[in-house]
């Protein structure tokens, strides 16, 4: 076993164990610790991929700007915890247990028996994956899609918006209603 | 020798997988959301696999149009939550059935 291999496994396991620390945590905010953590440990895989742009745009994003989303709207509401309610998902999450099982597995298979022995050359890697390739990728072939996320992004902002405005209106309309009378 | 890239696309499935149980069994909403990240973030690692092995930069890219879908769905997701809790005063997705007939 070489060096890069004693390497990927350390990120890989250190990747699962704050995916379950996620998973487990009972309360919210933890949870969203550990995902930071998880994210931020996919962005060291992509390094080691020869992807650097990708992985400083999911530290950035991702382990940034979303998660501080996540921990704000926590905060927010207060709700890092739920109360107990009555145990109603105790046959659902057997079920569920047992379907991921099933997905791992099937996932396991075809990832892993069906493409056997694909090792990453090294000596390929040199030059790729640098920002002034993705540059001009982005701008050239994509730059139409790339467009239309900004249209994707207009869409959400105006909806995020609206739906946390619409209570104040209403009740903007019901004040002004009883002035009236 | 050099890592297999099927090790990192068993890292993706393992990931994915956990996201998906995070869906399935967890009542906060909010952290159902965190486990779509999760699996967002399986998809993406697959993405940077392959295209690392077939040293395409194709998969790179689509990366970040995943990135946005993301945030874009995670800014409207909380903004429903934010709406959600206001009137019900509970994220519990057990309760969310008030459209059941």
């Amino acid at each position: 076993m070489n060096l890069d291999t004693v390497f990927f496994l350390i990120l890989a396991a250190a990747a699962v164990i704050t995916a379950a620390g996620m998973l487990l945590n009972r309360n919210a905010i933890y949870a969203a610790l550990f995902l930071i953590l998880n994210f931020a440990t996919v962005g060291i895989i992509y390094f080691t991929l020869s992807a650097p742009f990708v992985a400083l745009t999911q530290v950035t994003v991702y382990a940034g700007a979303i998660m501080v989303l996540f921990l704000f709207v926590i905060m927010l509401l207060g709700a890092e915890k739920l109360p107990y309610g009555e145990g109603s998902l105790r046959t659902q999450r057997l079920v569920a247990i047992g379907l991921a099982v099933v997905l791992l597995v099937e996932a396991g298979y075809f990832m892993l028996v069906k493409q056997p022995g694909l090792f990453l050359n090294p000596a390929q890697a040199g030059e790729f994956g640098t920002v002034e390739q993705i540059g001009r990728a982005l701008f050239n072939i994509y730059i139409l899609p790339f467009e239309i996320t900004s249209l994707i992004l207009l869409a959400a902002v105006v909806g995020a918006i609206m739906l946390t405005r619409i209570e104040k209106i209403q009740r903007a309309g019901q004040t002004g209603g009883e002035e009236q009378r | 020798m050099a890592v297999p890239v099927a090790y990192y696309l068993a890292l993706s499935a393992v990931l994915f997988v956990m996201g998906a149980l995070g869906v399935l069994v967890r009542r906060n909403a909010i952290v159902v959301f965190m486990s779509l990240e999760l699996m967002f973030n399986a998809a993406n690692l697959a993405f940077v696999a392959f295209a690392r092995y077939y040293l395409q930069l194709d998969g790179q890219i689509i990366v970040f149009f995943v990135m946005t879908v993301a945030a874009a769905e995670v800014a409207v997701g909380l903004a429903l939550m934010v709406a959600i809790f206001r009137a019900r005063h509970s994220i519990d997705v057990d309760q969310m059935s008030i459209l059941k007939g």
